[in-house]
């Protein structure tokens, strides 16, 4: 409704001179990619955001070997409380890291077992260990984990009701959570683009029809919607149906907002003069679409897709712990915030909470990432 | 520091009784992170009652800053330094002493100086009515009575030219075409009849016929009222036909001033001549081609103590003006120009 | 206006009718439905069910019938009150009813919370842009934008509870659940009801924040507020007579995304925090297949948030006289 409104150029008084300031004096020779990162650069919150995001995707990727257990493999201690790691041994010397034994003692007062540190045995931990086997992408067979305590634990983040390590089953969720953000707004993505792009390139009637779709998926509340989409998915599925299914009901709500910025950057875009020179020149519109009006909306769709990310990262996460999205066994941080549904499982086994923090972590990282594209992006932010 | 361009006026029509506003040495700048802008660098000029001073130059030049000096609402990060004496019933305000918030300012804003500004389709609320933005420049002069303030309001805008001005004066300014709304920007202007009127390129956005129009109006407006008006304009044209005086702009700075046909028609800056030659009509000697200006005005950040047209000027020579910024040098009576080509002979 | 007023009201009425048929049509895509289920339930009861009392129920339960007969009947049930029954047995008015003034009030306390904070401090942050006030504004509503209300919900749950020995889960303490109206019930309410405020308007909060700001810098460098100064309106009453209106024209048009996404925010944190609205039913509706109960809270919740988009451009064209009079023109 509002979106020429919004794309009509008015630059203010004090920017308009800004910007002719920059461009004029500064950046006079720099490609818009330049440019961006240039901006970019300068906003080190955002740079570091950009770095401990490559960190997570890298981790996401490989995690079989940063996680010293498997996702799924029990470790024999229930609810176990986060592994404490030593460096100095009784003696108070240093001795570089190591963990302690745990026996299980029975309380005398409430008559439970409890974990106890069995301080007469130490399990050094060790770097590029070998531990349990398993295949990395199907391919490569290898025993390697990049820490461990061999016949010792060594439970970063404690374990959860069936004993299995919390830190390695966050590692594990990532590849999950983490890919379900890119490939959800791969696929909002290609239908935004189609749909906004034809609604923006050739407007009249099929914008109509279009802009009338985008404003009725739009007034839905998503969430109540996805939930809905994700009950119908059948609880015998395969793990890998489940994931694509999940992913693409969420694309099917976010691609409008993608749709929306193709579609008035496009109207916007059809309007100038570098546009019409080169349809007055006969080019095609495929030709057209490849050669002007992609590279001009580039910077914009890398900045929107970066705030999309984010957003879908949390409707999977949502989703799964409310139990519609993705479930046992598969692992996804969801999956894992299903077990701090409750107060008492919270307070009793704080450590469930991990996950949590490391879904804000992300969004924050990506958050950062986004701000800072846009202001790179925007000339005149 | 800088030689200030020594700016006199012609003294012949006018009287020191006349005498409205004196700007002395006036500098507006603007701390980017790039560095300081000085949009305007020390200029000084008088404006008189029942005259019309013209301001020309580039897009650029510092035209519009100027106007928004001598109200003291330059926005944010401009600082306004310089003297800008305003005398009134044989008393003196500094204006440039002012603090822009106070009371004083506010006193004489839109009351004893009002401004006409260039986009008339921006420079109105659209929320609000016509009506509603004229009376206000009533109320805020503590005027009070509403019935007084809405008559007035028909009267200017039946004045100035607005048909139906008392049902157009509840209309909202996007329901009028662009001429009617920057009649009714003169409207406004007038609601307290200013002693000095700043117009700053009222007809830039308009069509041909509505300028003539609207000049009409200013120059009947002026007539009428016996104030003093600041044409800015790059229109010479129109500033041939209204002004008295005439100063041109160059960067910031005043290169040229004289009366109208001084300046128009024996120029001797060669920015001026420059100007002259790029508009048709005005062709410094008749059968020479029309030349636009090669280069651009550019932005004056940090800009060193130089001519600021030397970069553009075709009369360019490394051995005259190597120099700081020439002094301005009276050429004849009432005419200056700050260009070493004079300095140098005097 | 009154054009404008009635088209509008049109394409909601199709917008609903699309939205609706939407729902019920995606409802029913599980296969098997109530009566299977209630079969199967009667045989593991070990019931022996035979095929013509299966044909009964269906014809009961009008599930022999078109799709399209079948959404009519259900609309018409909607229209005139009687929304079917809930697989648990109970009707699905009373399940509904039970919740939907929390629902709604929930959702507009969080609205009214979300303007109180967000336009105030909007306004300051653009008025003193770069200050160090500015600078906080900024970062935190950053981190309101960017947190998941209901993970914020969970940790200050436990925080709670940790540092307070508080439980700040519902509406109410036990003791006071059912007990009458007074004075401390209502102090017990306060009590619960602030931190669900707080997780549920934090997000919006923060987003408005920052739209109110880069919205009023936006109308503050425009030309009419050198105009106005030039004038001599005093900068105090200028700001509030010209951009601070004319900013929150999209501010109150925004309602209608705010609003919805209060509303389905809600969902997820009043799991979380075992709140009494509609949210958890319809989690448990979807998960157990109750497709009566299910369907009409989210119809209703739908119905909500196309009332909020309503709301806001009506209220927009009040308030914005371009809009009025270029729409009603027509
Ligand atoms: N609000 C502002 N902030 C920063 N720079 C400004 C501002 N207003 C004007 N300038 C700069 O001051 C110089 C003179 O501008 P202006 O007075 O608007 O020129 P003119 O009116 O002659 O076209 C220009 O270089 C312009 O970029
Ligand atoms: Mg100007």
């Amino acid at each position: 409704m509002s979106d020429e409104r919004k794309s009509s150029p008015s630059p203010t008084l004090a920017r308009r001179k800004k910007d002719e300031l920059t461009a004029e004096e500064r950046f006079f020779a720099a490609s818009q990619w330049e440019l961006m990162w240039r901006k970019f650069r300068k906003h080190k919150l955002a740079l570091a955001s950009g770095v401990v995001l490559i960190f997570l995707y890298a981790i996401a990727v490989t995690f079989e070997f940063w996680a010293p257990y498997g996702p799924i493999s029990e470790q024999g201690l229930i609810n176990m409380r986060p592994t404490r790691i030593h460096f100095r041994n009784e003696e108070g010397k240093f001795v570089g890291p190591f963990v302690y034994g745990i026996e299980q003692v029975v309380d005398m007062e409430t008559f439970k077992r409890v974990p106890v540190e069995d301080k007469d045995v130490t399990y050094p931990i060790r770097f590029f260990v070998h531990a349990e086997p398993y295949k990395l992408w199907g391919l490569f067979e290898t025993d390697r984990h990049f820490f461990g305590a061999g016949e010792g634990k060594v439970l970063l983040v404690g374990t959860d009701e069936l004993g299995r390590d919390l830190f390695s089953r966050i590692l594990a969720g990532s590849r999950i959570s983490l890919s379900v953000g890119v490939v959800g707004v791969a696929i909002s993505l290609v239908l935004g683009s189609f749909f906004g792009g034809i609604a923006g390139y050739y407007g009249s009637w099929a914008d109509l029809i279009i802009s009338r779709a985008i404003e009725f998926i739009g007034s839905i509340p998503n969430l109540p919607l996805w939930m809905l989409l994700a009950s119908i998915i059948p609880l015998d599925w395969p793990v890998v149906r489940v994931y694509f299914m999940t992913t693409i009901i969420i694309s099917l709500l976010t691609w409008v907002g993608l749709a929306r910025v193709v579609r008035s950057l496009l109207l916007q875009l059809r309007t100038m003069d570098y546009v019409k020179a080169a349809q007055l020149a006969g080019a095609s519109d495929m030709r057209l679409i490849i050669d002007h009006l992609l590279p001009g909306m580039l910077s914009y769709l890398i900045v929107q897709v970066t705030i999309a990310i984010p957003n879908t990262i949390l409707a999977e996460t949502a989703l799964s712990f409310l139990g519609l999205g993705m479930r046992p066994p598969a692992v996804s941080w969801g999956v894992l915030l299903r077990a701090a549904q409750n107060v008492q499982n919270i307070v009793l086994r704080p450590w469930m909470l991990a996950p949590a923090i490391v879904v804000i972590v992300t969004i924050f990282v990506f958050n950062f990432v986004g701000d800072g594209l846009r202001d790179a992006a925007d000339p005149y932010k | 520091m800088i030689p200030q361009p020594q700016v006199r006026h012609d003294q012949a029509p006018v009287t020191e009784s006349d005498l409205l506003l004196q700007v002395r040495d006036l500098r507006t700048y603007f701390r980017l992170d790039e560095g300081m802008l000085k949009a305007v660098d020390g200029i000084s000029f008088n404006v008189y009652r029942n005259r019309v001073l013209g301001m020309v130059g580039e897009s650029g030049c510092g035209k519009s800053v100027t106007a928004q000096s001598i109200l003291q609402i330059v926005p944010k990060p401009g600082v306004v330094q310089g003297e800008m004496l305003w005398h009134r019933d044989g008393q003196t305000v500094d204006i440039g002493g002012l603090d822009p918030e106070s009371e004083e300012m506010r006193a004489i804003r839109g009351n004893e100086i009002a401004m006409i500004f260039q986009e008339p389709m921006t420079a109105f609320s659209p929320v609000h009515t016509v009506g509603n933005q004229l009376m206000e420049a009533y109320f805020v002069h503590g005027k009070l009575d509403e019935a007084e303030a809405r008559a007035r309001a028909v009267e200017l805008l039946d004045l100035v030219g607005i048909p139906a001005a008392d049902r157009r004066v509840d209309e909202y300014t996007f329901q009028l075409s662009g001429g009617m709304r920057q009649r009714a920007m003169i409207a406004m202007a007038m609601m307290n009849r200013p002693r000095m009127l700043i117009a700053d390129e009222p007809t830039t956005a308009l069509d041909v016929t509505i300028q003539a129009q609207i000049l009409r109006l200013i120059r009947r407006l002026q007539a009428e009222t016996g104030a003093a008006v600041l044409f800015i304009s790059h229109n010479l044209g129109a500033v041939a036909n209204l002004a008295n005086d005439v100063a041109v702009m160059y960067r910031g700075k005043i290169v040229e001033f004289g009366t109208v046909r001084q300046v128009l028609k024996n120029p001797q800056h060669p920015y001026t001549v420059a100007l002259l030659q790029s508009i048709p009509g005005f062709g410094y000697r008749r059968g020479d081609r029309l030349q636009s200006i090669r280069g651009s005005v550019g932005v004056p950040i940090d800009p060193p103590d130089e001519c600021p047209f030397r970069g553009r000027c075709d009369r360019f020579d490394p051995a005259l003006c190597g120099g700081s910024m020439p002094a301005s040098v009276e050429v004849e009576p009432g005419h200056q120009v700050a260009c070493v080509l004079y300095e140098a002979r005097s | 206006m009154i054009n404008y007023l009635i088209r509008r009201l049109g394409t909601t009425l199709i917008t609903v009718l699309v939205l609706s048929y939407t729902i019920f049509a995606i409802v029913q895509i599980p296969p098997g439905d109530a009566v299977d289920r209630q079969v199967r339930l009667r045989q593991t009861q070990g019931d022996v069910v035979t095929r013509e009392e299966i044909e009964t129920l269906r014809a009961q339960y009008g599930l022999d019938r078109p799709i399209l007969v079948r959404y009519y009947q259900w609309i018409r049930g909607f229209l005139v009150g009687d929304l079917g029954r809930s697989t648990s047995g109970r009707r699905v008015n009373d399940l509904i009813a039970e919740r939907l003034p929390q629902t709604v009030a929930l959702a507009v306390a969080g609205l009214i919370i979300t303007y109180a904070i967000g336009i105030p401090v909007g306004i300051y942050s653009a008025t003193h842009q770069y200050s160090a006030g500015d600078y906080i504004a900024n970062s935190i509503s950053f981190i309101g934008m960017s947190v998941p209300g209901f993970l914020i919900g969970i940790i200050l749950l436990y925080l709670f509870y940790k540092w307070f020995g508080l439980s700040i889960g519902g509406f109410f303490s036990v003791e006071y659940k059912s007990a009458p109206w007074s004075w401390a019930r209502l102090q017990d309410l306060i009590n619960h009801l602030w931190v669900p405020l707080f997780v549920v308007a934090v997000g919006s909060t923060g987003g408005l924040i920052r739209t109110m700001r880069a919205t009023l810098l936006d109308e503050l460098s425009k030309q009419y507020v050198m105009t106005a100064r030039a004038k001599g309106v005093p900068m105090r009453k200028l700001l509030l007579k010209y951009p601070v209106r004319l900013a929150l024209n999209p501010i109150i048009a925004s309602i209608g995304h705010i609003f919805p996404y209060l509303l389905s925010g809600q969902v997820v944190i009043a799991i979380v925090l075992n709140l009494p609205v509609l949210g958890p039913l319809l989690n448990t509706a979807l998960t157990n297949e109750d497709i009566a109960l299910s369907s009409s809270i989210l119809l209703i919740q739908s119905l909500l948030a196309v009332f909020g988009t309503v709301v806001s451009d009506v209220l927009l064209a009040v308030l914005d006289p371009r809009i009025r009079f270029e729409r009603g023109a027509h």
